[in-house]
């Protein structure tokens, strides 16, 4: 038999796996996605940022079927949502925000009472098991109960019960929100083997390391708007486009005005100033052996975009 | 993703002409897809309750038969004959349809909720290819076999002990159906509004426990005032009582198709209303 998680042909040059276009959806009046639109294409993988409540559940709630938007059109592999989403998601796996896993069951049985609402069962079902048992690396676990397992654990099983109908897209609820580093890093390295078989995968994360780390292309969505897309590479360039140093220190403001005259643009946020910079010596110059004074000089990364786009100071 | 919201229960409907109202799903979401899709729902329910069955049996079953052995033979002292048979045999077609209704009414209110809100169950099978109206199908049906397996343990019980006539009382066995299915049902639009466990108190003290006086378990109808005769006539347990309680006695009955007309709609028409209901509660 061959791997129950298949590979996907080549074939970037097919229909967008996922299409958003001018999608709205407004709760009590109040406008939650407000006119987005988004494609994800094939073998692509596709990171929704934003803060918390900027829209990314709800989004992820329409393309599913679960809720429908308001206004503009939704395609899930090919089928129209919500009309068809039922015929879609025989196609796709959900890892949602919240384990789900089935308390009283093993986690074997977890595996097989899924692949039922598939229609999978039998010694179909029975070929799968192991494969997947594999694939979330949880081998010797097959008849512990969920309550047994770590909370990296339940996600890879969560993982693992996603791809039981070998879908072309994973749709991921920040699969990485609440896990150590190293159940982290597990998963990142599960869903890049996912990517490298050709499955489609839409995630939303408020991770900037996962979705740089991840992501082929991002959008940026702020209440339920998107402010950017892109590649994280490009993003990061065509937003920040300069090396950045942070300093920790005392009186940041003070230290921001004698800064000024040698930076790019400045940021105070808390205790930590943000100098981004062409020419970093200068403000080496500066604040180098400076008394209570830390420095970092690093290049741009996401969060940087992240935190222009949306604002240093978190109104939360 | 989806986490109740409290202030939500019996909000104002959103007005139909907003620009991009509040939109629902389209209501077929919330139907069954198909005649076979809710049956993997009913087996995972089935799974689930296997592994524990003989104690949730047990837990099931003890309380209809104290009702049965205690007020039949205890009551039964004081009481004589009811209806030309002794009190317990009486009793025993009431305690039937009771525990059929207990049984299906707690299913759908405990165990649904349990499922739908608080192990996001539901949650998880929406995902897949089944429909809000496939897992509450399977609910429902659910929600009725485990109460048949009440029913037929009291009725085998009674027969056991001379207390109701073989073979008439197989007779009752479709009608046990029909009112699990009625109560599952019913009882399905109380989890639908539900904001916690709490609140199924108010449906068990304020609806169920009325209708089990009412509806001739454990005295005849005709002994209630003219007007409480009437309100009787509304009352799903009545039926299912009109019912049970010739086929167990084995006598002739009376108004089969009234009775059996009002069980379909108990479980036909809050159906409806509970995938009405969940679907905006679930799918908004």
């Amino acid at each position: 038999m061959a791997h129950p998680i298949s590979r996907i042909a080549d074939d970037q040059d097919g229909a967008p796996a996922i299409e958003f276009s001018e999608v709205r959806k407004q709760y009590g009046g109040k406008n939650v996605v407000d006119g987005l639109s988004f494609d994800v294409r094939p073998g692509e993988c596709f990171g929704l940022l934003g803060p918390n409540g900027a829209g990314k559940t709800t989004t992820l709630k329409m393309l599913l079927g679960i809720t429908s938007p308001g206004s503009g059109a939704i395609r899930l592999v090919g089928e129209p949502i919500p009309a068809r989403a039922r015929f879609a998601r025989e196609r796709v796996g959900v890892v949602p925000q919240f384990d789900n896993l089935d308390p009283d069951f093993t986690v074997r049985e977890n595996l097989q009472v899924f692949g039922r609402y598939f229609g999978i069962r039998g010694a179909r079902m029975d070929a799968l098991v192991p494969s997947l048992l594999e694939f979330a690396r949880l081998e010797n676990k097959a008849d512990a109960r969920v309550g047994e397992l770590s909370g990296g654990m339940k996600r890879r099983l969560t993982l693992a019960r996603a791809l039981v109908n070998d879908p072309d897209v994973l749709v991921m609820d920040e699969p990485t929100t609440g896990l150590d580093p190293q159940a982290r890093h597990l998963i990142w390295e599960r869903l890049r083997s996912l990517l490298a078989r050709g499955k489609t995968i839409l995630l939303t994360t408020h991770f900037m390391e996962e979705a740089e780390r991840l992501c082929d292309r991002l959008c940026v969505i702020e209440e339920g708007r998107k402010i950017a897309e892109g590649r994280p590479h490009d993003l990061i360039a065509s937003v920040i486009g300069s090396d950045v140093i942070e300093i920790f220190g005392p009186d940041p403001q003070a230290l921001a005005a004698e800064l000024e005259p040698f930076v790019e643009r400045i940021e105070v946020s808390g205790e930590t100033l943000f100098c981004y910079v062409d020419d970093p010596q200068p403000v080496h110059a500066r604040v180098k052996g400076r008394d209570g004074v830390r420095y970092l000089h690093r290049p741009a990364n996401l969060e940087d975009v992240f935190l222009r786009l949306t604002g240093r100071e978190m109104v939360d | 993703m989806d986490t109740f919201d409290q202030s939500r229960v019996g909000a104002k409907k959103p007005r139909r002409d907003a620009p991009h109202g509040d939109s629902l799903t389209p209501l077929s979401s919330a139907l069954p897809a198909n005649a076979t899709q809710w049956v993997s729902v009913w087996r995972r329910n089935y799974l689930v309750w296997k592994k524990l069955a003989i104690p949730s049996m047990i837990g099931n079953l003890a309380d209809p038969m104290i009702y049965l052995f205690g007020l039949g033979l205890g009551l039964g002292l004081m009481v004589g004959r009811v209806e030309g048979v002794s009190y317990i045999a009486f009793l025993a077609a009431g305690t039937v349809a009771s525990s059929v209704m207990m049984s299906a009414s707690f299913e759908s209110m405990y165990s649904g909720f349990s499922r739908m809100h608080v192990q996001r169950t539901w949650e998880a099978i929406m995902h897949t290819p089944l429909t809000l109206g496939d897992i509450v199908l399977g609910e429902v049906i659910w929600a009725a076999s485990k109460s048949l397996l009440s029913g037929v343990a009291i009725m085998l019980v009674a027969g056991a002990l001379g207390y109701a006539s073989f073979p008439s009382m197989l007779l009752a066995l479709p009608v046990i159906v029909l009112t699990g299915l009625a109560f599952a049902s019913t009882a399905m639009i109380v989890t639908a509004l539900a904001p916690s466990y709490d609140f199924f108190m108010f449906y068990q003290t304020l609806a169920l426990t009325p209708m089990l006086l009412l509806s001739g378990v454990f005295f005849p109808v005709a002994q209630l005032p003219a007007l409480a005769r009437h309100l009787t006539q509304a009352l799903p347990l009545y039926h299912a009582v009109e019912l049970i309680r010739p086929a167990m006695l084995g006598r002739p009955l009376d108004g089969f198709a009234l009775h059996t007309g009002v069980l379909i709609a108990y479980a036909v028409v809050p159906f409806f209303a509970c995938a009405w209901l969940f679907r905006r509660r679930m799918m908004k």
